[in-house]
């Protein structure tokens, strides 16, 4: 499991932050009797012990019940939950399959939690087109499914993809392991169907392959459900490549893997997927699936290419090349299919590898430019020593994407604290070297202290003025996102070390 | 006039001092100030574009520069006055490109100008727009603040994509400063096959050969003539003329750049030119006698005399949206697609979070945008 296991400490400030008066608002039952007369009294659940399955998403170190939880099938019936909600100036937190890893489905303990798994239909494939339309509960993985005897695909492919839901694809900009040359969920989708939070319906984006006005597609897709709720999708679908193929090289110094990727990438070559894993993540994912990993490396890089077999072809033996110029110990081509999905099983079991040599982990994800990789990584280490926490690594090396995995035993006392601790840090030297605190898993409740870090007050001024434009009462997933800036005030107070402020010596704007 | 900017050149209400971030910033607070529309001007190549405004002309070619640019990276940050042509140079040096194959209407068109139209050249459907390959942008609001949205690396989820936001957005919710884009290697060949066709074959035939994995780049239709080109290594070409059919076009370099840049002869015409963009399986346009298809069936240049809302309500019914492109100089009627109701009162309320005073490029989309 992704995620870490206990009460963090913001989670206690973010409790405090909702000054919730829970039995006042429990009490009202109308807006229970209200819902029940939209979905049904099966789809309204209020009792405690059935809410609480709802009370995390895939970061479990929160959680929180909500007060009700409303599960509607139809876009008619989301709408008028919304007028019912926002005329009673009850907030809203949309949830999808709860697999998200930085708390963007936590439901609070005044709001209703809209769960959409009951929309989980596929609508329409149109072939000819290459779309499908769908609903927003259906499964990431299912569409792949549905189209598969087409000859056709949907690209993104979040390593949750097998229960995650496209509502909550768009509501992350999910991207995965082949984002690099196919885009993220943003460069996939055509078209949504929105409700507002006073339960308007809304297209946005168009059949298409753009639309009049402004980009509300490109606002809409990673809002993190703080704009609308998504309750239909025009996904674009691509013809399956014929061929796919991958490289496996072994390193003795981690930062000439990191020069491997670059030398790839300058050269021409644009792989379908582009990872590298550490020697502590490699000796892990060998131990749990043996994939045939030299345990002795510093790291591996996997590199895929995709498209027509001749192509593919022409573009393998240049980059087996490369990687044995750029001075891999080692490489492998995977001869056949098998080899090949042998080759990815250890890095797509990369996290429940870590998960079994440690009672608990911790997962990070920031992204940097790629050049400041080996930097980063000594810098991780000696972080790590510091902190007297192990740190495994796992890098979408192509995006930049950097997923360290902090090793902790929550029944220590106070090593989760130091765990969040370092985690921070991490995240700080992501943004020192001109990355982000996010590449792919979204802020949520998690992140909201390192986008103080990221973002000045004015830019995050106007991150609230566009909520305020399509929520101005602040009633769909409130608290979420976006820091206010008198959390990011106290919290920078807190963050002066030795009388410096943070990166002084970084421009600001 | 006066102005708070140092070394404002005030020329025929021509503000031209814009050179820093700090002389624009100084220039938008005193228009904002003084509730002074500006019409943002890069090279003026795109003039043409949008509902004609008033306004004293912000002259931004001249902050301009390209910052950054590490071709390992796949990434490029460039001042908004920065000359595509200087862009597109420092990328084939590199053996890269801009992956959108951008028109540029001029040749000294700007790459703020590019972005905040939001155009996109052949290679769209197959490898992304304008705002696919933004990254990043820093900008001046209508209140003269400088902001910074998203970043210089290809994933980012943290806030609200605004840079995307800003593309197309045509100047009218911030002064774009800097632009970090995605940029792609170049391939290794490409080679353009014709054939001839007539247009509903042709319709059909782009939709067939999209729905195989094939390394085409672009497809187009005009005057008979299906093309269609590929991009990609020399054997994945071979392999795939034998799917596509045709000949090699020898002219085929030469007619991408002339259909990117409005320079075929269809375009000469002395009549309003209409942009409708729609599904690629849109059949055979009724009113369209006389129509180039470019984007594998997505993008349908037209010249006809039909009203404009039979025009809009036509490319609405097909599931897309139609643009007055290159109007003549009384166009009458609106050049965008209608919004709904609940989208305008978005666009309006995003408009006034970024430019309260309404002072950039005002009206140049809608009447309150």
């Amino acid at each position: 499991m992704v995620g870490y296991n206990g009460k963090a400490s913001i989670l206690r400030e973010l409790c405090a932050e909702m000054t919730p008066e829970i039995e006042k608002i429990r009490s009202n039952n109308k807006l229970a009797q209200d819902l029940r007369s939209i979905v049904g009294a099966d789809a309204v659940i209020t009792e405690e012990e059935a809410l609480r399955p709802f009370e995390c998403d895939g970061l479990t170190a929160y959680r929180e019940l909500p007060l009700m939880v409303v599960l509607p099938a139809t876009i008619e019936e989301v709408q008028r939950i919304m007028k019912a909600c926002s005329e009673n100036s009850v907030p809203v937190v949309t949830r999808g399959a709860g697999t998200g890893l930085s708390g963007g489905a936590l439901p609070l303990p005044d709001g209703v939690l809209l769960s959409l798994t009951r929309m989980s239909k596929i609508l329409e494939i149109n072939a000819p087109a290459k779309t499908a339309r769908v609903q927003p509960g259906v499964r990431n993985l299912a569409i792949s499914e549905a189209v598969r005897h087409l000859g056709l695909y949907y690209a993104p492919d979040p390593s949750s993809q097998i229960a995650c839901s496209i509502g909550g694809n768009v509501a992350e900009n999910s991207g995965g392991v082949h984002c690099l040359k196919y885009g993220l969920t943003v460069h996939n989708i055509l078209q949504l169907q929105v409700v507002t939070v006073n339960g308007e319906l809304l297209t946005v984006g168009g059949e298409g392959l753009d639309s009049p006005g402004y980009d509300l597609l490109a606002l809409m897709t990673g809002s993190e459900g703080m704009l609308g709720v998504v309750v239909e999708v025009l996904v674009k679908l691509l013809p399956i490549p014929p061929s796919a193929q991958v490289v496996m090289a072994s390193f003795d110094d981690i930062e000439r893997a990191g020069q491997s990727v670059a030398a790839i990438i300058g050269a021409g070559i644009l792989p379908a997927g582009l990872e590298m894993m550490d020697r502590y993540a490699i000796q892990a994912a060998e131990d749990f699936v043996h994939a045939g990993y030299p345990v002795d490396a510093a790291a591996i890089l996997l590199c895929e290419l995709d498209g027509t077999l001749e192509e593919v072809r022409d573009q393998i033996d240049k980059v087996e090349r490369i990687l044995r110029d750029q001075g891999a110990v080692d490489t492998w081509v995977a001869r056949d299919e098998q080899a090949r999905q042998r080759f990815w099983s250890g890095r797509k079991a990369a996290f429940p590898a870590v998960g079994r040599i440690s009672p608990d982990y911790y997962c990070i994800d920031g992204t940097i430019p790629r050049r400041e990789l080996g930097k980063v990584l000594i810098k991780i280490n000696e972080l790590s020593n510091q902190y007297n926490l192990r740190v495994a690594n796992v890098f979408h090396a192509g995006d930049g994407n950097l997923h360290p995995l902090i090793l902790y035993d929550a029944n220590k006392p106070g090593e989760l604290e130091q765990t969040e601790e370092l985690g921070n840090r991490i995240l700080e030297l992501c943004v020192e070297v001109g990355g982000t605190v996010t590449g792919e898993h979204g802020v949520g409740v998690e992140k909201l202290r390192p986008m103080c870090l990221q973002f000045e007050d004015a830019v995050l001024d106007h991150f609230h003025a566009v909520k305020a434009a399509w929520d101005p009462e602040t009633l769909l997933n409130p608290g979420k996102a976006v820091p206010t800036l008198a959390r990011c005030a106290e919290f920078n107070s807190m963050h002066v070390h030795g009388g410096n402020l943070p990166f002084s010596n970084l421009e600001r704007f | 006039m006066e102005a708070t900017c140092h070394s404002a050149i005030w020329r025929d209400s021509e503000l031209t001092c814009a050179d820093e971030t700090g002389q624009l910033v100084e220039a938008i607070q005193f228009a904002h100030g003084n509730s002074q529309p500006l019409r943002i001007r890069g090279s003026g190549s795109k003039f043409f574009f949008g509902h004609s405004i008033v306004g004293t002309v912000l002259d931004v070619s001249k902050h301009a520069g390209i910052l950054s640019y590490e071709p390992s990276e796949l990434v490029l940050t460039a001042r908004a006055g920065t000359k595509l042509s200087e862009i597109t140079k420092a990328l084939s040096e590199s053996e890269q490109m801009l992956g959108f194959e951008p028109p540029f209407f001029g040749k000294n068109a700007t790459l703020g100008g590019t972005i905040a139209c939001g155009f996109s050249g052949p290679r769209r459907p197959f490898s992304g727009s304008a705002r696919d390959f933004v990254l990043g942008v820093k900008c001046i609001n209508g209140k003269g603040q400088f902001l910074a949205f998203g970043g210089q690396v290809i994933k980012n989820v943290a806030g609200y994509d605004v840079s995307r936001l800003m593309v197309g957005a045509l100047g009218s919710l911030g002064v774009l400063c800097e632009i970090s884009l995605k940029v792609l290697p170049k391939f290794e060949l490409e080679v353009t096959r014709i054939r001839e066709m007539d247009e509903i074959g042709a319709c059909k035939e782009m939709v067939r050969l999209a729905g195989f994995s094939l390394p085409i780049s672009a497809m187009s239709y005009y005057q008979g003539l299906l093309r269609v080109r590929l991009s990609g290594t020399e054997n994945g070409i071979l392999a795939a003329q034998a799917v596509v059919g045709g000949e090699v076009d020898n002219s085929g370099e030469e007619y991408w750049l002339q259909l990117r840049e409005q320079q075929l002869r269809y375009f000469n015409r002395n009549q309003p030119l209409w942009r409708l963009s729609v599904p690629a399986t849109t059949p055979r346009l009724p009113f369209a006698d006389d129509c180039l298809i470019d984007w594998g069936g997505a993008l349908r240049w037209v010249y006809t005399d039909q009203p404009a809302d039979s025009v809009f309500m036509a490319a609405k019914q097909a599931g897309g949206h139609a643009t007055m492109f290159r109007p003549d100089t009384h166009w009458p009627t609106d050049r965008f697609s209608q919004l709904s109701d609940p989208v305008a009162g978005i666009h309006a309320r995003l408009k006034s979070a970024f430019d309260p005073a309404g002072i950039l490029n005002p009206g140049i989309m809608y009447a309150d945008v």
